[in-house]
């Protein structure tokens, strides 16, 4: 709740009283026909990897917690999330998506979906919204993120379309502010869109320079573009166009809408990303608890339990989008695609399944 | 494909003008003092901020667009060149000209020029943080389409604007009485005084006339590529002092030229081969073009370079 990225933990703190008090003045969590008050011990781990692992251990040594909702951060979650599998403790992160952090791991759990995962989910929404047949990729070179997604999207677009479907792909400098050559090359191509697997402050220089250019067809992007400066940035360019995400505030309905707007209501504004999936994440384990037969009192056989009972957990229906767990503790999910509209705000346009 | 092709050129007559214009800049100062003034580039990096900065002020009074427009740019530009002079001459005067009078060698202001640009990253990341600005769109864009090729006015304004620089710079330096000067004091700097040449007064001059580039470039290049950061100066700064010293450094025509050759190189690279190769080939070619004729194609070794 401390550190570089303060409102992070915040927004899961945020999340977490808000669980804690919709099952509390229900009369607790029923396990095994008795009913379980719960409880919530904030630790903050300072966004350091150090701290992550000292908290962890006091979590699961002093407090003797059933279970652990957190760290975010990938830079915490994998060595919080090594902490907690040695000691056999659950654990379920909210926002991390390095897959170090459950990987291996059978108590460490998360809501939030997988890098590789987006490249089949673009390539399925570009071939059912725009009814795509080719595709151009510019990525960014010397970021793993960026150069990685571009691979799973062309090999998951490839697998739909054939070899050879991916038309143009193009790759950029961290430092380039240049791109129309490579845009010259991708309008020459005449793919039917462009996926641009980038971060949000150059989709502000590509977006521009590709309508100067000529381009007037569709882009999708990753979730890297989702920040608020987006739009300040890009301005106009980058209206109308989509990108993957983890979850929309503007356009939701139902189940995500009520959290929104109590969230809202409580606490003064729109929950983002993390205050969601720290929601989810909580519910995640909640529904584990409620799959248990029983609470023994033995914590650590507890613990083993509650493990079983979340990797059993079938189907959880999220504000995020509906869950199962794969071996790995990675959710299987729906990813969101929004729409930048005319006003630039980020307008729920489908969810996708890989 | 002789689309593309034409488009790629225009692609590298806009990308090489910024090249040039900056590569003048580091020009200008190495003819004069032999100093690489390496913070050439985190100059042209302020004058882009100054030129925000002034646009967001000026934009608070009138509308950005139509003539407004070009009547903001035609404010901010000379403003950017006199504030971003004063921060040059400034430089010049607390960092170049104390190791020039103590006559220290000249590694050791090279060296200083390196923290001078650092200091200017660093205080600008203070001043503004890390996050990206936007720079406000002032002008309003039109597209000409010429079979196919496609060039906004602001490229074509670019490009003039490069081309104009160049032929301003080659007729002061050549043709005036204090381009005069700054030969003889790049001829031989010791002599020169005491021919009654004031040696700081045309130093100072020239960190004007190069400072005033970067603000010209700056500025362009900011309505050009609307993302401001702190560090936007370093790499293309670095390119640009590269493009000079193929171009035979110390000589404007070869400044200027240099810094579309880069630009043509760079862009060719791309459209023919890939994009993950550009800058390896772009300059294993500038550094087989280096080790054949070490003083780039205009420069003479050991010549009265300006």
């Amino acid at each position: 709740m401390t550190g570089d990225i303060p409102k992070v933990g915040e927004a899961s703190k945020f999340s977490a009283e808000m669980m804690k008090e919709d099952i509390n003045s229900a009369g607790g969590l029923e396990i095994g026909g008795e009913k379980y008050m719960l409880e919530f011990i904030y630790q903050d781990n300072e966004s350091k990897a150090e701290s992550a692992v000292a908290v962890a251990l006091k979590l699961i040594e002093q407090d003797k917690v059933i279970g652990i909702i957190g760290p975010n951060s990938s830079k915490q979650a994998i060595p919080g999330g090594e902490v907690a599998d040695d000691n056999r403790t659950p654990m379920v992160s909210p926002w991390s998506t390095n897959p170090a952090t459950t990987k291996g791991r059978p108590y460490v759990f998360r809501a939030a979906f997988l890098d590789p995962f987006q490249g089949p989910v673009a390539a399925n929404f570009a071939t059912q919204q725009f009814d795509a047949k080719t595709a151009a990729v510019m990525y960014n070179l010397d970021n793993d993120y960026s150069k990685g997604l571009a691979e799973y999207f062309t090999a998951a677009f490839e697998k739909l379309h054939g070899k050879g479907s991916v038309i143009a792909y193009e790759s950029f400098g961290q430092k380039d502010q240049d791109f129309s050559v490579q845009l010259t090359k991708i309008i020459a191509a005449k793919p039917d869109f462009m996926f641009l697997p980038i971060y949000y402050n150059k989709v502000a220089l590509v977006l521009p320079q590709a309508e100067d250019l000529g381009w007037d067809g569709d882009v999708l992007g990753s979730d890297s573009w989702g920040s608020a400066e987006l739009v300040t940035l890009a301005g106009d360019s980058v209206k109308g166009h989509y990108f993957i995400t983890h979850y929309a505030a503007a356009g939701a309905k139902g189940a995500t809408k009520a959290f929104i707007d109590r969230y809202n209501s409580t606490y003064g504004y729109i929950p983002d990303d993390v205050g969601a999936l720290s929601w989810d994440a909580l519910g995640v384990m909640v529904e584990g608890l409620k799959g248990m037969k029983e609470i023994t009192g033995d914590i650590a056989a507890d613990r083993v339990a509650l493990m079983e009972s979340i990797k059993a957990i079938k189907s959880f229906a999220g504000v995020t989008g509906t869950m199962a767990f794969d071996k790995e503790g990675d959710p299987i999910k729906e990813a969101v695609i929004v729409k930048v509209s005319d006003s630039g705000e980020f307008v729920f346009e489908k969810a996708v399944a890989p | 494909m002789l689309t593309t092709l034409l488009q790629n050129v225009i692609n590298a007559l806009q990308w090489g003008s910024f090249y040039s214009m900056i590569a003048l800049g580091y020009c200008l100062v190495y003819g004069v003092l032999r100093l690489i003034n390496f913070a050439h580039g985190d100059i042209f990096m302020v004058a882009a901020y100054i030129g925000f900065v002034f646009v967001g002020f000026l934009l608070k009074f009138m509308p950005g667009s139509g003539m407004y427009g070009w009547l903001v740019l035609a404010i901010t530009l000379p403003v950017t060149m006199i504030l971003t002079s004063m921060l040059g001459v400034f430089i010049e005067r607390v960092a170049y000209r104390p190791l020039r009078e103590k006559g220290a060698h000249r590694l050791y202001v090279v060296i200083t020029a390196l923290m001078v640009g650092l200091v200017l990253e660093n205080g600008n990341l203070a001043i503004f943080g890390a996050s990206s600005r936007k720079f406000p769109e002032i002008i309003d864009k039109v597209v000409f389409t010429f079979a196919g090729v496609r060039i906004t006015n602001l490229k074509v304004l670019v490009i003039v604007t490069a081309i104009v620089i160049f032929i301003f710079l080659q007729t002061v330096v050549n043709r005036s009485k204090i381009g005069m000067a700054m030969r003889a004091i790049s001829y031989d700097k010791f002599g020169i005084p005491l021919m009654g040449i004031p040696v700081n007064r045309v130093v100072v001059f020239t960190f004007i006339v190069g400072s005033s580039l970067a603000a010209i470039a700056g500025v362009l290049f900011g309505m050009s590529y609307p993302v401001l950061d702190p560090y936007m100066g370093m790499i293309i700064g670095w390119k640009a002092f590269i493009a000079a010293v193929v171009g035979g450094i110390g000589d404007i025509k070869g400044a200027f030229l240099g810094g579309f050759m880069l630009g043509f190189i760079e862009i060719l690279i791309v459209s023919f081969f890939s994009s993950n190769l550009k800058d390896l080939i772009a300059f294993t070619i500038l550094l087989i073009i280096l080790v054949i004729k070490p003083t780039g194609f205009f420069g003479v070794a050991k010549s009265t370079k300006i």
